[in-house]
């Protein structure tokens, strides 16, 4: 009897280092991502002034759109922060509902910014028009992308979790996938900060 | 247990929200009174000291950093990665701003027309 119940422990315990060798080679992973949009950040630094004779930050941000794009990618960290936590405790229902929430308001999010980079292109603030618009581009596509990837895998979780329901193996994918959004809202603090409101005040 | 993780994420949420609207009221302010009201020297570092306590507060109330049992290395790692940002952010930033110092519009335009750009 004691040598089963030792035998269920090592197991649990073995289950446990290895979920949190995952999350530390997930961690691994965020933070070389954020080195990649630390380069990205110091490229726009360096060249927010060189507009070529173009428009430059003020003339063409509109605050009030991108402070609507802050809070739905804000609510949409928060909703995904409720979803991971209904699925430590194990009700399906609240997750999908979260999750759905959460993926709405990413969509949302991700719609707003590919309509600001249809109206720059069509007033001809291109990439190609000055360096500044070159890495306004590359730095905000970037996290785009990064949103985009995270509007997949979250798809491809509601079929996980519809299909399989939540297993142990679903909520540590769920709850590497939440941590991945909430650093994609860490990473868009700093570009409304830097891009956006300096920008502007400048 | 579980009403203080869902109440921390409440917290976490309601603080992130002040602080983008605290940080764009300031912004509005300044732009509504020409740049006067607030001087760029104050708005500049205290919208940037803005973002990094709202990185403070999600890293605590949402990612619950320092709370797992593996949590001294993820601090490690997160702290050297700061470091490393920090290096490339702010020696990229020094080294341009001399370049631009130390050369005159006129030079430059010269070096851009002799080598058909950078």
């Amino acid at each position: 009897m004691n040598m089963i119940n030792k035998e269920i422990l090592n197991k649990s315990e073995e289950q446990f280092n290895q979920d949190n060798k995952t999350y530390f080679g997930f961690w691994i992973y965020l933070m070389t991502d954020l080195l990649m949009f630390a380069g990205l950040f110091a490229a726009f630094a360096v060249l927010r002034s060189s507009t070529f004779g173009g428009s430059g930050a003020a003339e063409i941000f509109n605050l009030p759109f991108v402070l609507v794009e802050t809070l739905l990618l804000l609510t949409s960290s928060f909703t995904c922060g409720l979803a991971i936590f209904f699925a430590s405790t194990g009700s399906l229902r609240k997750v999908i509902t979260f999750l759905f929430l959460t993926f709405i308001l990413g969509l949302s999010f991700l719609s707003m910014e590919i309509y600001e980079f249809n109206n720059l292109f069509r007033e001809g603030n291109t990439p190609q028009r000055s360096a500044f618009l070159s890495s306004y581009f590359s730095l905000v596509g970037t996290h785009g992308l990064h949103i985009t990837a995270g509007l997949i895998w979250m798809t491809i979780m509601f079929i996980y979790i519809l299909k399989k329901g939540l297993t142990k193996g679903a909520v540590r994918k769920l709850t590497l996938m939440g941590i991945f959004w909430h650093f994609l809202d860490i990473v868009w603090i700093f570009i409304f900060t830097i891009v956006y409101l300096t920008g502007v005040a400048l | 247990m579980k009403n203080k993780i869902l109440r921390s994420y409440l917290i976490g949420f309601i603080l992130s929200l002040i602080c983008t609207f605290t940080a764009y009221i300031l912004v509005l302010i300044h732009i509504s009174s020409a740049h006067e009201t607030i001087p760029h020297i104050v708005l500049i570092p205290s919208i940037l000291l803005i973002a990094i306590l709202q990185l403070l507060i999600q890293l605590i109330f949402f990612l619950h950093l320092g709370q797992e049992s593996s949590a001294k290395w993820n601090i490690i790692l997160f702290i050297f990665t700061c470091c490393s940002i920090l290096v490339i952010v702010v020696g990229s930033i020094w080294i341009m701003y001399h370049l631009n110092y130390n050369m005159t519009s006129l030079q430059m335009n010269q070096y851009i027309n002799d080598q058909s750009g950078f």
